[in-house]
């Protein structure tokens, strides 16, 4: 599957922004992600060619940077924060009862490919804690008695075809996220 | 008095309606301070922020007006402007606030110390996480470019100054300002080594660098309204400004405290305005400024002398709220995080919940942070599983010296830091922990890894 053609469009820009080709590797590389769900290695041989280094130097980044992956995740990808402030407010029971909700294992991805479900470090909203970002919207204090009403909202929004598709508003997890 | 707030980073943000568009700022005073700086001559710009005693809200605190003047303005090479908006340290989310309810305040900050340090190119690098944060500033950018607040020619001074929204990738120790850098050249994140690699001399793509923090940012745009001197007048001599005081964890009314710098003290942040613990707990310990600072304990006393010479004895409580007196105690300001823990966490759960966060970001560079922080992991994590012996405190400490002091970037003082710290203070509470888990039995509290 190759890449929309808005983000092949888009890249010549994103080049041009920096004085040197090279520090617009990150920036594609989300350009990438955003479109394919993930980095495929025809997309860092790309992205390679763009700034103007090697597949191998670009992998080397994909690599390092916890949030690329070369792999799909679910169709909702779901990050619990497993830092001290959230884990003080409840991060690890909140997880617990993600996994018996979801019917997935932190770390991995239902057998059904509806959901991912990982622990990931401080994301910076410590005193909401805990904070859970699903794809584009971050959630705030979400207790873990509330995590099956939780799971079940998550469950319902893969049957919304109005997804993703809103304008954030202030105030909302997506307009926080 | 209770201790009471003097919100002015946080000032437009918090009145009811408020709204990121450029109109609404504008309304409330927006880019006039640009105005007054772009009609001042560079150097004078520099003064003034020397004049106010600003220090950087990144965590380290070094004094603003000092780091510009270390900028190399010989060698002919341009100078960039890199925004730190990465805010990682744990514990941390004052920045955000800024990013995503009053960016024009951060860009009117950028566009003043563009001018001062005449940049022509800024970066403001945002961890990648806030996704929407970047789209609201690079609207925000366009909103200030087309009233000539940014971009060519701006408010027909002749001077230019494009600015840049660059994403992170969700590392830690991109925050570390050679590691941001290296990061932005698109590289892996790997702090380079000072000397050379100082970024007022050899920073982004070799040339002069100014690296500052967001807040850092948005408080120059308040030395410039008011004037270095006046600025000064807020807080204390030696620490100027607010201090926002991000309060998570376990106390009743977590949240962002904005406080005149000195002039409160942690008991009145912890129990007037964040009204004291949770029904039917007590305070235990608070980790101060972000997750590296070191922790202090409740019931501690903290003796010394001051700079002027007079002697202090206060309990946690006493401390006041500014940088000297803070690191008098033997710990930091740091970002203003205040990680609050009380007694019903298990003091060991808590270091091993950070020592799991340094050994994932640690780099991999230098030898001691990358096996210290990984042997400090695997150690706290198997007390807390049950296998730990008693030797194993003693040797929490032996390692953790062995990193701190020892590394390319201050990441290896984050890993030692807080074992350096709460190892003396709460050795008796992890030998108990260690026999009670041999027994198979838990704690109770919060799960914290
Ligand atoms: C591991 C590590 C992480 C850091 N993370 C951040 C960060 O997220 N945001 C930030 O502003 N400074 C961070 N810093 C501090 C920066 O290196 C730098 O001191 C700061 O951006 C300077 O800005 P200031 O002078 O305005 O405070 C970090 C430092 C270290 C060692
Ligand atoms: S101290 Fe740690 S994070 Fe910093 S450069 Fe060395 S290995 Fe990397
Ligand atoms: S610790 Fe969870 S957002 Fe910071």
């Amino acid at each position: 599957m190759s890449l929309k053609p808005e983000t092949l469009a888009a890249a010549d820009a994103i080049v041009a922004q920096y004085p040197q080709a090279r520090s617009a590797t990150l920036p594609l590389l989300h350009l990438v992600q955003e479109d394919r769900g993930h980095i495929a290695p025809e997309d860092e041989a790309w992205v390679a060619a763009k700034v103007g280094v090697t597949p191998m130097q670009v992998r080397e980044v994909v690599t390092f940077y916890p949030m690329f992956r070369l792999a799909p995740v679910g169709r909702r990808h779901i990050r619990v924060c497993r830092t001290l402030s959230c884990a003080l407010r409840g991060s690890y029971a909140l997880m617990a009862e993600l996994e018996k909700a979801l019917g997935c294992a932190r770390g991995e991805t239902s057998a059904d490919g509806n959901f991912t479900l990982e622990f990931v470090e401080c994301i910076a909203d410590c005193g909401c804690g805990p904070v859970v970002q699903v794809d584009h919207a971050l959630h705030e204090n979400v207790a873990p008695d509330q995590a099956a009403a939780f799971a079940s909202r998550i469950r319902e929004s893969l049957a919304d075809p109005g997804y993703g598709k809103g304008e954030p508003r202030p105030g909302t997890p997506e307009w926080n996220g | 008095m209770p201790a009471q707030e003097r919100p002015l980073i946080y000032a437009n943000l918090r009145r009811p309606g408020y709204t990121v568009d450029i109109d609404c700022y504008l309304r409330h005073g927006g880019y006039e301070a640009l105005r007054k700086a772009v009609a001042t001559k560079p150097e004078d710009v520099c003064k003034e922020v020397e004049t106010s005693g600003l220090r950087g809200r990144g965590g380290a605190g070094f004094p603003t007006g000092m780091k510009w003047k270390f900028l190399d303005r010989k060698s002919g090479k341009p100078a960039y402007l890199v925004v730190n908006a990465d805010e990682s340290e744990p514990g941390t989310y004052k920045d955000r606030q800024i990013i995503y309810k009053d960016p024009h305040q951060m860009l009117e900050g950028i566009a003043i110390t563009a001018w001062a340090i005449q940049a022509r190119q800024a970066f403001i690098y945002i961890r990648g996480e806030f996704q929407h944060g970047a789209k609201i500033l690079r609207r925000a950018i366009e909103e200030a470019k087309a009233r000539g607040f940014l971009g060519s020619n701006i408010l027909g001074s002749g001077y230019s100054c494009e600015v840049v929204v660059h994403r992170g990738g969700g590392c830690y120790v991109c925050g570390e300002e050679t590691g941001l850098i290296e990061s932005l050249e698109g590289k892996r994140g790997y702090p380079r080594i000072k000397p050379p690699y100082f970024p007022a001399v050899l920073g982004l793509y070799n040339c002069p660098t100014i690296v500052n923090n967001a807040e850092t940012l948005a408080q120059v745009r308040h030395v410039l309204a008011m004037g270095g001197a006046e600025f000064a007048k807020i807080g204390i001599p030696g620490d100027s400004g607010t201090h926002i005081w991000g309060v998570s964890g376990l106390v009743k009314r977590p949240g962002l405290y904005e406080i005149e710098a000195g002039k409160a003290t942690f008991g009145e942040l912890l129990y007037d305005l964040c009204g004291g613990p949770l029904d039917g707990r007590a305070f235990k310990a608070i980790i101060p400024g972000g997750s590296s600072t070191k922790i202090l304990r409740f019931g501690e006393r903290f003796k010394g002398k001051r700079p002027d010479g007079t002697e202090f004895d206060w309990a946690l409580e006493d401390i006041p709220l500014d940088a000297n007196s803070i690191a008098a105690c033997g710990t930091g300001l740091g970002t203003g995080g205040t990680i609050v823990l009380d007694d019903s966490v298990e003091m060991i759960q808590a270091l091993s919940n950070l020592n799991a966060f340094y050994a994932h970001e640690t780099c991999g560079q230098c030898t001691p942070c990358r096996e210290g922080s990984l042997w400090l992991s695997r150690v706290s994590r198997r007390i807390v599983g049950g296998g730990g012996r008693e030797e194993d405190v003693p040797m929490l400490l032996d390692i953790a010296n062995q990193v701190a002091g020892r590394t390319i970037c201050a990441h290896g003082e984050a890993v030692a830091w807080p074992v350096q710290s709460a190892v003396p203070k709460f050795k008796d509470e992890y030998l108990e922990s260690i026999r009670r888990r041999r027994r198979g039995e838990t704690a109770g509290g919060p799960t914290l890894i």
